[in-house]
């Protein structure tokens, strides 16, 4: 289960611990002070059962009251669903800064401890995730993919997108109101 | 070495009895004969050492602070491991991660070097044995007076033959030796240096690539900074293949000069069709405009899969390893020419060229290593005319019922997308396919690399390559587009009409399109990217795989990029320099605007020019698919002259990125060069190293990236209404970060006013002065008594 997605992209001894279900993704979240997330522009493309996968990752940060970041041209999305991102940047500036201990976040208070990411580039999210598993001592890091991603701190397994939807939604319902 | 010009000389004498002495064992080493007429005065780092360059990349590195992305969390290079040096582990060396990754990124940058300065070697040494030493340097009949810029710049001499470039290539051969050398384990620990020397292996880079190009260009009759080079052929769809088809690959030009130099003789030229791919391809149509491109170095796979080629020739760099397995596969035969690849083959440059082409002919001998151009030319045509009536009856793509046949195999495993470096669905195609629909495959045509990944990792042994360019055979015969031909230099009158306007920002920027092809979406991004900036009047370079790229996309009225927009270094023009060793003359313009523009010492004088160019010229290079260690080290050289370089995602697995915070506005000052005082400039180019995930969020870097600190108010304006319009359209809304870029109410685009202002007093912006700008003290402007 723990295998990447792309055959060959093996980091090293260190590898992502697996989110079997919801559950553990919801708990992560609850039990982080100052969570923040990274949509990529990845996410667009996907929707089960007419359903965009996107507003599901707009429910999740409304409930989990967690900033997110937007990539790319992903904010246009976000905006044609009246929803107000913390930033619109890069994801390799994003990573960086989450890097920096000093930095104090979007909101001048101080850094994030748990960096949500999803929707970026497989190989980019890989070396990003890899980036921040290094340098970023006081961040854990968990990916929404349906993909595993190694170098996350905890990371889906490889799933079918009907069951990556399907785990999406059990964690915003397990977020409650 | 501050004066050498000419190669050095040593005399030996055993014994010799005279009036004056009795010498034995008399060794006499003269290290260059000078012939000095230049009359620049020499500047202080005429042929700079590891370290003589240390301080100004320690300024640069200061300000764009690594970020290292490990793509593996192990040292495996000597036997005291594997190391893990996750975290903050430490190897049996000692050597840290980030220490490790920056190692990593030398050793990418000294092999692009090394493989650059001995390209630059090979033809150097060819085209002095044809022409000779003192064969004149020449790479613009006219108006190009600053002949070798990159060279003046490093080296601090001025080359007038082919022999006075030799003493270049000494000198960067020594560096890279020693580059190589801080590699070793137990040498250099600290990731700041080693990342000195990545910049270092970079500048050293862009002295081979000039070397080379001049050499050739000077030698060859290849165009001389000609705006108006002639369109060649681009494409698949170009090849008449009824006629023999010969394809040369790879980056060394000689071979298949050979080829069109045996073709010529005999009175064969419209008989046979030279084709290429690659870095060769582009300097094949140089020497003879009747040559074809067939594509970037993704066409590889393809164009051989495809059956068209009868010979196939290899040189140097960039070649498919596995291409004798691939010619043998379609029977065609293989003729590999250079010492650094050899393929396994037979040795075959001293026997009859009749006996190695009936060999060919018997289809007994499937290739030969022939080390001799001449000879490669004889045979490659007399092979090509032998084998090609009997190979034109062969069929090497599967036909459309043997395609569905192989499809049905698949079992949905998915192990081929996951072997796709861009995740493409390639196996919801070929299940697609196995029901007779094949349309898929012919859209996954479109973003494919040609990497061929995908067909060892199917469990059912599907040729899944080949059913993709099966399925898009009938797109294939529509590749018929153009590109102009690798013109060179830029011309000394051409760096004095916009020297001017492009530091003071009229001209929004220069933006070069350069390196490989591995594409997250094929081809056609880098031909809109290219066809969208020169629109914008800013000036597009290209050279390269890419250079191929931005010709094989048409625009609405059925034009290429090539086609519509001039040839010319001006405000929108789209200037194709030649391959991969042409990127030197992209660095040389922005030097050259340096030195002609502003009348800069150029002589052995780097930092002052990277200086300038770094606080002055909106320049950024693009390299979209860069794959390479080469197309690491080209980076590299832009870097150290203070360019940003911005890649593709797949260019995060480089293993760092160089970037700036904005967000720091300690980062961001610079010294004000008319009254010394440190003032902040604003974060002006705001990365230097960048992997954008978009080709939509490139072109807005893009935008951003070309702006610098001594911008004027009106070209400042230009800068902002480009980069506040691609983010508009291309992300949604004003850019967030924009009050860091006004300066002054001047700076706002007119037609942008109120939005701006309106933004900018909802962020409590504030005014500052716009600097003469300078990073190094010595800049600063003295007042005489």
């Amino acid at each position: 289960m723990n295998e990447s997605w792309q055959t060959a992209e093996i980091p090293g001894p260190k590898k992502a611990s697996l989110i079997i279900k919801p559950d553990i993704a919801d708990a992560i979240i609850r039990r982080a002070k100052r969570p923040i997330m990274i949509v990529g522009h990845g996410i667009i493309e996907y929707e089960v059962e007419g359903k965009k996968l996107i507003d599901c990752l707009i429910q999740l940060a409304r409930k989990a009251k967690m900033p997110v970041v937007v990539t790319a041209s992903t904010s246009r999305e976000f905006a044609a669903r009246g929803f107000e991102p913390a930033a619109l940047m890069s994801a390799v500036d994003i990573a960086n800064r989450l890097t920096d201990p000093e930095w104090k976040g979007f909101d001048g208070r101080e850094t994030y401890d748990l960096a949500i990411f999803v929707g970026l580039p497989y190989s980019m999210e890989w070396t990003i995730l890899s980036g921040l598993k290094h340098f970023a001592p006081g961040v854990k890091t968990m990916t929404l993919d349906c993909v595993y991603q190694p170098n996350a701190s905890w990371s889906f397994p490889n799933s079918t997108i009907k069951d990556w939807a399907a785990n999406l939604k059990g964690i915003v319902a397990n977020l409650g109101d | 070495m501050n004066h050498l010009s000419r190669k050095g000389v040593n005399v030996q004498i055993k014994e010799l009895h005279s009036d004056l002495a009795h010498f034995r064992d008399l060794s006499i080493t003269i290290g260059a004969i000078s012939r000095e007429k230049w009359e620049e005065p020499m500047g202080p780092t005429p042929f700079p050492s590891l370290t003589t360059l240390r301080p100004w990349d320690q300024i640069l590195l200061r300000k764009y602070k690594p970020f290292y992305l490990p793509f593996c969390d192990l040292c495996c290079l000597c036997t005291y491991g594997k190391c893990d040096l996750t975290g903050t582990k430490r190897g049996a060396c000692g050597i840290s991660m980030p220490s490790q990754q920056s190692r990593m990124v030398l050793i990418a940058a000294c092999i692009g070097a090394a493989t650059h300065v001995s390209h630059s070697r090979d033809i150097l040494s060819h085209v002095i044995e044809y022409y000779g030493r003192d064969c004149p340097i020449n790479v613009g009949d006219t108006g190009v007076e600053v002949e070798a810029p990159v060279v003046r710049l490093v080296c601090g001499i001025k080359p007038e033959t082919l022999g006075d470039l030799e003493p270049v290539l000494d000198y960067c051969e020594n560096q890279v030796t020693h580059l190589l050398a801080v590699t070793h384990t137990g040498q250099e620990g600290n990731n700041l240096d080693f990342e000195s020397k990545v910049l270092h292996a970079g500048m050293i880079d862009q002295l081979g690539m000039e070397v080379a190009d001049i050499a050739q260009i000077s030698a060859l009759g290849f165009p001389k900074a000609d705006p108006e080079a002639g369109l060649a052929e681009l494409g698949m769809g170009t090849v008449d293949i009824k006629k023999p088809v010969i394809l040369v690959i790879g980056h060394n030009v000689t071979p298949a000069t050979g080829i069109i130099d045996y073709l010529k003789t005999n009175d064969l030229t419209s008989d046979v069709e030279v084709t290429g791919i690659c870095c060769t391809a582009i300097d094949v149509t140089r020497y003879s405009p009747k040559a074809k491109i067939i594509g970037p170095i993704s066409w590889q796979l393809r164009y051989i899969r495809s059956g068209v080629p009868d010979v196939i020739v290899i040189d140097e760099q960039c070649v498919r390893t596995d291409t004798l397995t691939e010619s043998a596969h379609i029977r065609a035969a293989l003729i590999a020419t250079s010492e650094k690849n050899c393929l396994g083959l037979p040795d075959r440059t001293n026997d009859p060229v009749d006996d190695i082409v009936a060999g060919f002919v018997s289809g007994e001998v499937p290739g030969a290593l022939i080390l001799d151009p001449e000879k490669v030319g004889e045979i490659a045509v007399k092979t090509a005319r032998a084998i090609a009536p009997r190979r034109k009856k062969q069929k090497s793509l599967p036909s459309r019922e043997t395609l569905v046949e192989m499809a049905k195999k698949c079992t949905l495993c998915m192990l081929c997308r996951r072997a796709c470096p861009n995740d493409l669905p390639v196996a919801q195609a070929v299940k697609a396919a196995a029901g007779g629909n094949l349309s898929l495959l012919d859209e996954l045509y479109d973003d494919c690399l040609g990497c061929g990944r995908c067909e060892p990792a199917c469990t059912q042994k599907i040729a899944v390559h080949s059913l993709i360019v099966a399925a898009a055979e009938q797109k294939t015969l529509k590749e018929t587009y153009c590109i102009r031909t690798g013109r060179g230099a830029i011309r000394d009158v051409e760096i004095r009409k916009v020297g001017g306007p492009i530091v003071l920002g009229e001209i929004p920027g220069v933006v070069a399109f350069v390196g490989c092809a591995n594409y997250p979406k094929g081809s056609r991004e880098v031909a809109e990217m290219c066809m969208e900036f020169a629109k914008r009047r800013y000036i597009v370079c290209t050279s390269g795989c890419s250079a191929m790229s931005a010709g094989m996309y048409r625009d609405e009225e059925g034009k290429t990029a090539y086609e519509r927009y001039s040839g010319s270094f001006e405000a929108g023009g789209i200037v194709n320099v030649g391959s991969c060793v042409a990127n030197a003359h992209i660095a040389g313009a922005a030097i050259k605007i340096a030195s002609i523009f502003a009348k800069r010492p150029l002589r052995g004088n780097y930092e002052e020019i990277a200086d300038y160019v770094h606080n002055r010229v909106g320049a950024v290079g693009v390299a979209w698919g860069a794959m390479s260690q080469k197309a690491a080290a080209i980076a590299a050289g832009f870097w150290r002259l203070g360019i940003p370089v911005v890649v593709g995602p797949h260019g995060t697995k480089y293993r760092r990125m160089l970037l700036g915070r904005a967000d720091k506005e300690s980062d961001w000052y610079v010294y004000d060069a008319r009254s010394g005082e440190k003032v902040y400039g604003g974060p002006v180019p705001e990365h230097l190293f960048f992997a954008a995930e978009t080709k939509e969020e490139a072109m807005v870097m893009i935008a951003k990236l070309t702006m610098r600190p001594n911008d004027t108010s009106r070209g400042r304006a230009n800068k902002l209404a480009n980069y506040v319009d691609l983010h508009k359209r291309l992300v949604g809304g004003i850019p967030p970060d924009i009050s860091l870029y006004v300066r002054t109410p001047a700076d706002i685009p007119l037609t942008m006013k109120d939005e701006v202002l309106n933004h900018l007093h909802r962020h409590g912006w504030k005014e500052h002065t716009i600097p003469d700008p300078t990073l190094l003290p010595r800049m600063i402007h003295t007042r005489k008594e």
